[in-house]
């Protein structure tokens, strides 16, 4: 059975690996019912360890139960995760190479109601920036199966980016994941885009959209660390121009990497990102992501900026 | 009495070879933690040399009590207890701090054997102390895990996070230690950020509090031995002690939080200390 919702992906996948691998361990912050680690709960109470509404100390006692042993994974919205926690991840597990694992759900702007607080702009910034620390953002829920147990399976911290909302699979179901690889989604000669998350759903809606147009190559990069620049830079070679589509803070996140890498190629590159701004409530996914330029149509106004934008 | 005068006098002896331990990491002229290396020296003693089981050929036995500072900048006291149990060799305290050196300002487990986990960003400690107490719960290690707190450090709120839940998650086998030298970096406590008393607060967190001399070596032992008969709940013993004790020139002295000696207090210092 095929899951259309990241979330569902997760904690199903999750609690699958809880019966291979009795060392996982799951630590909430009271919002077990929307991350779904309710459902490795149910099936492992005495490896559930319900922390109450303290992120901070959630996340430090995963680092003593990893010294344990165990493969502890820490749950909460993705603001708060990263954010409220993250000195702890830093200073103990980061610099400890401890091998705990983070779920951020309800990441970017998925949680759309809720408004500024529970929109994560600048998780990837922030969890990219630390050193150890791998960055995984699944496209869709396809794709978040695998990249759970690859989270599992990796020795060391990792930070996991999780959407709330349903939508549609853009990868194949059962695909392996390999972390640190870009996938392509659809070749194309004239300009590559690279997305992230749901965002890559987008991507092949504007390519698809401009196909009498433009050729328009899509890499998936669920990996936000470790990826190779060469990797990128590959992907981008031959095209006229680049455009990163991401639901994050172009300060930082994909643009921000993408950039790094092609720096020297000569290549224009176009950010369709959220412009160094907070997100706001709205009554539907699709308000919000609008609201904030993070639509098909900015992709294409992009992809045609890029590629006219060649020399 | 109910400890041999022999006991406690090699206890003792340990305490003293911890501070002058403490002191060669420092060596001349570079600033250390002095001040609350030495208030907790008598306690770290005591669980190095007399409570914990622990093999010093081969500090990852699971089968293990643990030790971690909280208060992470006395990494120091804690080198010289890992020289003296043979865990680290002695010449290495001599490097410490130095570019490359296994003996870091704060403590890293990866580069020192016998390091549970980094600690040193104040307040996170008694949080991994609890998942480590949950740790070898749940893997079936009838053993504890000892947690060195500051009483400075106790106006972080992630400590009171971890004291709220450890009663909660039943972590009989966490022991909570509070250095109450009743000095932070600045000056006295109850000058700058009164986190005093601590009993009644912990208390109140449903802990089983003993209150002790933290440099009286039977009061340290009594209360370390008292805390296996406690189930159901995590103990926090409340050790009252003097910052910079043993080092005449250093005691109740704000300024030896982080200071440095000159080649005359070092001499000084160690005489005072053989």
């Amino acid at each position: 059975m095929s899951y259309t919702n990241q979330r569902k992906a997760y904690g199903e996948t999750l609690t699958a690996l809880g019966a291979e691998n009795p060392k996982i361990v799951a630590l909430e912050a009271d919002l077990g019912n929307s991350t779904m680690s309710r459902l490795f709960q149910q099936a492992y109470p005495e490896r559930y360890f319900e922390m109450g509404i303290a992120e901070a100390n959630m996340t430090s006692v995963a680092a003593g139960l990893a010294q344990t042993g165990f493969i502890p994974v820490t749950h909460s919205f993705a603001v708060f995760s990263g954010g409220r926690a993250f000195d702890q991840l830093r200073q103990t597990i980061a610099i400890g190479k401890l091998n705990v694992k983070v779920c951020g759900s309800s990441a970017g702007c998925s949680d759309f109601g809720d408004g500024a607080t529970h929109q994560s702009v600048e998780d990837i910034a922030i969890m990219r920036a630390i050193p150890n620390m791998t960055v995984l953002c699944p496209a869709d829920a396809n794709e978040t199966v695998g990249a759970v147990r690859a989270m599992i399976e990796l020795e060391g911290p990792c930070y996991i980016r999780i959407n709330r909302n349903d939508y549609s699979n853009v990868t194949e179901e059962h695909a392996p994941f390999k972390i640190g690889v870009p996938t392509v989604l659809r070749e194309g000669r004239d300009v590559t885009i690279f997305a992230i998350g749901y965002m890559t759903t987008l991507a092949l809606e504007a390519a698809e959209a401009l196909k009498d147009e433009l050729s328009v190559r899509v890499v998936n990069v669920s990996t936000l660390k470790p990826v190779r620049e060469e990797t990128l830079a590959a992907l981008a070679k031959g095209c006229r121009g680049v455009v990163t589509a991401e639901e994050h803070s172009v300060v930082g996140g994909l643009g921000s990497i993408v950039c790094q890498a092609l720096r020297g190629s000569g290549l224009p590159v176009e950010l369709v990102g959220i412009e160094d701004v907070f997100g706001c409530s709205a009554h539907s996914y699709d308000e919000i992501l609008g609201h904030l330029g993070l639509t098909q149509e900015h992709i294409q106004e992009a992809a045609r900026r890029a590629a006219k934008a060649a020399r | 009495m109910k400890y041999s005068a022999q006991e406690i006098a090699r206890l003792e002896e340990k305490a003293r070879a911890i501070r002058r331990g403490t002191l060669e990491c420092m060596g001349i002229g570079v600033a250390g933690h002095v001040g609350g290396s030495c208030s907790s020296a008598d306690i770290i003693a005591a669980l190095y040399f007399h409570k914990m089981k622990y093999d010093p050929q081969n500090p990852q036995d699971p089968d293990r009590d643990r030790f971690l500072l909280s208060k992470g900048h006395v990494a120091i006291a804690q080198y010289a207890a890992l020289a003296e149990a043979g865990i680290i060799p002695r010449e290495w305290l001599k490097t410490t701090k130095q570019l490359g050196s296994r003996l870091q300002g704060h403590p890293d487990r990866l580069k020192t054997p016998g390091v549970e986990a980094g600690t040193g960003s104040l307040g996170q400690g008694l949080s991994i102390g609890l998942g480590m107490a949950l740790g070898q719960k749940l893997a079936g290690i009838a053993r504890k895990t000892y947690v060195l707190l500051g009483d400075g450090e106790i106006a972080e709120g992630q400590v009171w996070e971890a004291a709220l839940a450890a009663p909660i998650l039943g972590a009989d086998n966490l022991v909570a230690i509070v250095d109450n030298n009743r000095l932070q970096a600045t000056d006295f406590i109850k000058k700058r950020f009164n986190t005093l008393p601590l009993a009644p607060k912990f208390q109140g967190f449903g802990w089983h509090v003993i209150e002790i001399d933290g440099h009286d070596m039977e009061e340290i032992l009594s209360a370390l031995d008292a805390v296996d008969e406690i189930k159901g709940v995590p103990t926090v013993i409340i050790a009252h002690t003097v910052k910079g004790k043993g080092v005449s020139f250093a005691e109740n002295v704000a300024a030896y939080h982080n200071g440095a000696l000159n080649a005359e207090q070092y001499e000084q210092a160690m005489t005072e200390l053989a």
